[in-house]
């Protein structure tokens, strides 16, 4: 029976089947922070049921923490609770914790993979939906809920059935202004917000077997956003060579091991996937969403569509957007680089080189958010940060930030922000926000206009 | 878990596509470190205007709808993995959410705070916001046992389904982790054979 690799990893993860149910799934590492943990270890106490594996959990804080003045106490009562508890909660149960201010505390789906954490063949969940990243590597990764957390807490793991499987096939050549971003914005605004639910998706084809291990996550990373649970690339030698001499990654003759293992991962010649989609490189152009799911995307040379439904309708109003309209020139006097998606430091380098030289809009307010306190040092080690200050621009320190503004980063009501994050909702990024989805090159475009542009004529 | 096994009650309907967690419950109500309190801030941002007066203009705030049963539009619950949706649903006094189709994970959280989400085909759908529109007192049976909804002012009935185990936890007030617990022992023993 020809298997696909997602078929592998999670086979190799069922401890048992029940008659007509869900499997028991054993889950290798369980990622926590600070917002989805409290009313789990809650339970675990009420009931006393204590932590299983607590040496297969890492803890960071990152969703409700500041990004200036890391050193001060948190101002916010109840984020400076939530992150008390969650160091109370790791400290009683033995947990690691990369909290705020540590060297290696950063976004979880940053942290967890530049440090080797993350590994091909794994089974890896967190309460939080862009678990899917770390599918970059090969791996099983999902989000959960926060009774799902007691329930890996207590007993390492979880009660499921097994997922469809999907493919998306993306061949040909990209053009040099295209990224990662832009690819599966491309993907999500042809297949919708709900394609892929009840899916596990696979990215297959040359498009993502070129790509960066920081490009394959931020394709990964917003699986969810069209409904797949998770995404998965197969690892190959750009996946071996990132984990290499990584802090938590097997080392010497161990390593050797396991690559001999995940080299037998990849999906099977001829496995046969419940639904099957293939697109074409050269199609896609630098992307931009106008509405609020990021289904609603367009590229930013055409103009926003037009449907007659009430759900499209209220989303243009809530934009402030009219059907048929084209987004170039639409002034723009916020821009938010960083999150899960788009806070590596390969999409600081893009910013950084597109950014060399020029000057800031002074309509612009933009705020750069390295995904990790390793990210924010590369890019100090790299230069980029005398680069962006040059240009008017100041970096902020690590974590969520503006993607979720539970923090201070808060974009104001009515205001236009275009946003290298995940979810253009309603409010997303502050109440009555309007998010506008695109890659790092383009917001850093924006950025420097105070405008949106067009990218591609201006490259080229 | 409360169990589930019959609910008879009219309902709120709530015609609007791809609901998004983040309107159910918006991320700086997020805060709190226990389950209780999140009913207060369901659909916040929808339910209250921005100089914090209510939305008359909002299902939710009209006084004509009323019961334990949500009817929502296509793709409910899309978005990120927050329990605390279900938790605002449940606290707000929904014991059923009825749609076209639900986001995996929201799901999921639902059924494990017993409530009961209910995908019908968009025919149905339409034909119960139709009914409570035309008549807001409508009463829906929700019979979990037969896994069927009704509309009983017309007998319009449609069944739905769900999956068996999670319906033999509902019916009981189960939930997952005593199961897993007791699954302890052939859980190391996996551990073992991997190491």
């Amino acid at each position: 029976m020809k298997k696909t690799l997602f078929d592998k990893v999670w086979d190799a993860h069922v401890v048992k089947e029940i008659k007509d149910g869900p499997q028991i799934l054993y889950i290798d590492k369980h990622l926590i922070h600070e917002v989805t943990s409290p009313q789990a270890f809650g339970e675990l106490e009420q009931r006393g049921i204590p932590v299983f594996r607590p040496d297969q959990i890492v803890a960071t804080a990152d969703h409700n923490t500041p990004t200036v003045d890391q050193h001060l106490p948190v101002k916010d009562d109840l984020s400076r609770n939530q992150l008390e508890e969650l160091t109370k909660n790791c400290k009683k149960n033995n947990i690691t914790l990369y909290g705020l201010g540590h060297k290696y505390n950063g976004i979880v789906h940053v942290m967890a993979p530049e440090l080797g954490i993350t590994q091909p063949g794994m089974t890896m969940v967190c309460g939080d939906s862009h678990t899917s990243t770390h599918g970059a590597f090969g791996t099983i990764a999902f989000g959960i809920g926060t009774s799902q957390v007691a329930q890996v807490f207590a007993s390492q793991c979880l009660l499921l059935q097994k997922p469809k499987s999907l493919r998306v096939n993306v061949n040909g050549k990209l053009k040099s202004e295209v990224l990662p971003k832009d690819v599966i914005l491309y993907v999500i605004a042809k297949l919708g917000t709900n394609a892929g639910t009840g899916y596990f998706c696979e990215y297959a084809g040359n498009v993502f077997e070129d790509m960066s291990m920081e490009g394959r996550m931020t394709v990964c990373n917003m699986s969810i956003e069209m409904g797949a649970r998770g995404g998965m690339i197969a690892p190959d030698e750009t996946t071996f060579e990132y984990i290499k001499g990584k802090e938590f990654a097997p080392q010497g003759k161990e390593f050797d091991k396991k690559v001999a293992y995940w080299q037998t991962l990849p999906t099977d010649e001829g496995a046969i996937f419940d639904k099957e989609y293939h697109f074409d490189a050269e199609d896609i152009e630098p992307m931009i969403t106008y509405g609020t799911n990021p289904g609603m995307g367009i590229k930013i040379s055409e103009n926003i569509p037009s449907e007659n439904n009430a759900s499209f309708e209220k989303s243009l109003a809530y934009m402030n957007f009219e059907k048929g309209q084209s987004l170039v020139n639409q002034k723009i006097n916020y821009v938010f680089i960083g999150s899960c998606t788009n806070s590596r430091i390969e999409d600081f380098r893009v910013a950084a080189n597109y950014i060399k030289g020029k000057k800031k809009a002074n309509n612009v307010t933009a705020w750069f958010v390295p995904g990790s306190q390793q990210v924010a040092q590369q890019i100090v080690k790299e230069g980029l940060n005398t680069i962006f200050e040059e240009a008017g621009f100041q970096l902020r320190q690590p974590g969520c930030s503006a993607c979720l503004a539970m923090n201070d980063d808060k974009i104001p009501e009515g205001e236009y922000c275009v946003s290298t994050s995940n979810r253009n909702f309603e409010g997303r990024q502050g109440q009555g926000s309007r998010t506008i989805l695109a890659s790092p090159l383009v917001a850093a475009a924006t950025a420097i206009e105070g405008r949106i542009i067009d990218i591609s004529k201006q490259l080229n | 878990m409360d169990k589930f096994t019959t609910l008879t009650s009219s309902a709120i309907p709530l015609s609007i596509e791809n609901v998004d967690t983040d309107q159910i419950i918006p991320a700086r109500f997020l805060k709190a470190t226990s389950r209780d309190g999140f009913g207060e801030n369901l659909f916040r941002d929808w339910r209250f205007k921005k100089d914090g007066s209510v939305n008359e203009d909002f299902a939710l705030n009209n006084a004509v709808y009323k019961g334990s049963i949500l009817v929502a539009g296509d793709n409910f619950g899309c978005g990120s993995s927050r329990e605390h949706a279900a938790w605002a649903i449940n606290d707000y006094g929904f014991k059923v959410v009825v749609s076209s189709f639900f986001a995996d994970i929201f799901k999921g959280n639902a059924l494990n705070n017993g409530v009961l989400p209910i995908q019908v085909d968009k025919e149905y759908l339409k034909e119960l916001f139709d009914q409570i529109k035309s008549n807001p007192d409508s009463q829906i049976e929700v019979d979990l046992e037969n896994q069927k909804i009704t509309i009983l002012a017309t007998d319009s009935s449609t069944n739905f389904e769900i999956n068996p185990y999670k319906k033999t936890c509902l019916i009981n007030g189960y939930d997952d982790i005593d199961f897993l617990i007791s699954n302890k022992a052939e859980i190391e023993e996996f551990e073992n054979s991997k190491a």
